[in-house]
């Protein structure tokens, strides 16, 4: 098989305790990976480290068997597109300006009207030409994440990283973003590996599933080998419901089994049929009469 | 006529209703720093007149035109050499000092991601003042002759900023580390320069102090080519790193992602503008309102591309303190305020009608 992303021992942290402990993977081309694993696992890390955001204390990344170690920053981008997680920025530009920041690897001082009609393309590929020239910062959360897969997409590299480009996203613009990945990964050949925490999204969109706990790999593999009971049960501390839907799995949760510190373990067993806990409605219909009372 | 053609080719049909709404921002950008180009040629010949000695607008140009094309116009000799040696390098002087500010708070605003940030958040006021003060009152200085306040004013600016940057340089350079560092050098050689005032006679307090407000009266011509051969190498390497400010607003993750090592791009603008900044400052003193303001009265009309904003900042900076220099010289003549104090008092109810009518409302968000 070929390969397009490999990661060969990577070890990042902070001082003496490290974060990412010994990850290896091999991605090949046309994939859509997903990283999924509790918060504090090393997703964001990882997606950095291979981006060389952060630098990793050893181990070797290699893109089309490229060392990216070896590579200086420009050389990065131009094989390498980073969607951040959207973050508040001290001064925004408009749309276009935004999107064409994507096209620094590969010119100089000057845009070309070549970099401008590529990024029109991606603009009316993603739906957002109307939004050219609205500011950054005006618009919805959705609108501010297509604009910066449409950033990451102007670079023109193969694989493109993305750091939990779904929260904060209303369920439609889950699905609209998730949409759109899956489509460049399927049209383009593109590779995408994405720090995931919704597991129903990343089992629906994934080929592989990269699952993370505490700086290691868990456990790789498609959606129905990865996302078992047992294994989200030993990564989370959740108990689940696996229900198999046209192949893909769909996981519901079912409770806690351990929680933090000296926290007593709640009751959150799911209601059963006539069954009421905490004063809260079971149904519509007892909503309704609430109100109505 | 070539480039609409293959650009038009190069889409099904005509260019759409966003690409032509873009085409004619960026023109407008151009436009815009066209009219105040123009403006601040208006006003030269404008500012030239005022004076003690009449002198009309026309008048005023024949005898800057004298000096290019002599005897082409026939011009007073008085008004020639009021014109040229007395009038004129003041406001060429207040061109460049301005132009000098605004292109360096436009570029630290950038790099420090904060728009409070200022050519003087390194502390290179407070390092300037402390020379002056040091040269004042002890009589301590690092160049002699005439050039004692001013090479002291210089060099300990430069000392300010290069403390700063070498601490970036060790303990790595994020915006917040460089602002809080700035805030503490800056009180540290304020406090000393009050500890100087304290001591200082009145000549040496009244020295000290108009210093500090800020005035164009240094500027001659022999001072002029000096700054122009600083301003001729900083002002294009700040240019170059356009594209990097850019990215870098965006924040440092995203600015390496995409090629941009913030880090090494920050240390670098920062010592570029403070080499600007202190060549202004030492002749100048402190005119703080410049600086802060210029950038983002350019931003709000222009918007966040660096490649229009630094010129358009520089720009406005120098039509801004030209102006305020004009006033300052003539309100109640023949006292002569200094400049610094009418770059405020003028600019300021100009920037709230700005912010307050302006259609760019997040322009810092």
């Amino acid at each position: 098989m070929m390969i397009q992303l490999q990661a060969k021992g990577i070890v990042f942290g902070y001082n003496s305790s490290p974060i990412l402990k010994d990850v290896s993977f091999e991605i090949g081309p046309s994939r859509l990976v997903t990283i999924v694993g509790p918060n504090g696992s090393g997703k964001s890390t990882l997606i950095k480290c291979i981006d060389r955001i952060l630098s990793p204390k050893s181990g070797s990344i290699l893109i089309d068997r490229k060392d990216v170690t070896k590579m200086d920053r420009m050389e990065i981008a131009r094989n390498l597109s980073y969607v951040p997680q959207n973050s508040a920025r001290t001064f925004s530009s408009n749309v276009f300006d935004t999107v064409l920041m994507g096209r620094r690897p590969h010119i100089g001082w000057l845009s070309s009207d070549d970099d401008e009609d590529k990024v029109w393309g991606v603009l009316r590929l993603l739906g957002i030409e109307d939004l050219a020239m609205s500011g950054f910062g005006e618009l919805s959360g959705g609108q501010q994440q297509k604009v910066l897969i449409a950033r990451a997409l102007v670079q023109e590299t193969k694989v493109m990283l993305l750091d939990e480009p779904t929260s904060n996203l209303d369920i439609w613009h889950q699905l609209d973003v998730m949409n759109i990945v899956s489509d460049l990964v399927r049209k383009r050949r593109m590779t995408a590996l994405i720090a995931l925490h919704d597991l129903n999204l990343a089992s629906k969109y994934s080929h592989g599933i990269i699952m993370m706990k505490k700086g290691k790999i868990m456990a790789v593999g498609d959606p129905g080998s990865v996302l078992t009971p047992e294994n989200i049960e030993a990564i989370y501390n959740v108990e689940v419901a696996v229900r198999s839907q046209s192949e893909a799995p769909f996981i519901v949760p079912v409770r806690q089994i351990k929680t933090n510190g000296s926290r007593p373990i709640p009751d959150n067993r799911p209601f059963t049929n006539g069954e009421r806990r905490c004063g809260f409605p079971r149904s519509f219909s007892e909503i309704k009469e609430i109100k109505l009372s | 006529m070539a480039k609409t053609v293959r650009r038009t080719s190069t889409r099904a049909g005509k260019r759409s209703r966003m690409q032509e709404a873009h085409d004619s921002f960026v023109f407008a950008r151009y436009l815009f720093m066209a009219v105040i180009i123009a403006f601040i040629v208006v006003l030269m010949g404008v500012i030239i007149t005022l004076g003690p000695l009449d002198i009309s607008v026309a008048e005023a140009y024949r005898a800057l035109i004298d000096r290019f094309y002599p005897g082409y116009f026939d011009v007073e000799p008085l008004t020639k050499r009021v014109v040229w040696n007395i009038r004129f390098p003041r406001i060429v002087g207040g061109i460049l000092a301005g132009f000098g500010l605004g292109v360096c708070g436009c570029v630290m605003q950038a790099v420090l991601k904060n728009p409070l940030a200022s050519p003087f958040t390194l502390g290179i006021s407070a390092g300037a003042q402390f020379g002056i003060s040091l040269a004042a009152v002890v009589g301590i200085s690092i160049v002699g002759g005439p050039y004692i306040l001013i090479g002291n004013a210089f060099l300990f600016a430069l000392l300010c900023s290069g403390f700063i940057i070498g601490l970036a340089a060790i303990k790595g350079a994020s915006s917040e580390t460089l602002i809080l560092a700035g805030i503490a050098v800056n009180y540290f050689f304020s406090a000393m320069s009050q500890l100087f005032k304290y001591f200082a006679n009145d000549e040496q307090l009244r020295l000290m102090t108009s210093w500090g407000m800020g005035d164009l009266a240094a500027f001659s011509w022999s001072k002029i080519p000096l700054i122009l051969a600083v301003f001729g190498i900083c002002i294009p390497l700040l240019m170059l790193k356009a594209w990097d400010l850019n990215i870098m607003t965006a924040g440092d993750d995203t600015a390496k992602s995409i090629g941009v090592n913030a880090e090494h791009v920050r240390i670098f603008i920062m010592l570029v503008s403070s080499l600007v900044v202190a060549t202004v400052v030492c002749f100048t003193g402190t005119i703080s309102f410049i600086g802060l303001v210029a950038p983002h009265m350019a931003r709000m009309i222009l918007g966040g591309d660096h490649r229009f904003l630094i010129p358009a900042s520089g720009i406005l900076g120098a039509a801004i303190l030209i102006a305020a220099d004009g006033v300052a010289m003539n309100v109640i003549a023949p006292t002569v305020i200094p400049t610094g104090i009418m770059t405020s008092v003028i600019g300021v109810p100009f920037f709230m009608c700005l912010m307050l009518k302006g259609r760019r409302r997040e322009f810092w968000t």
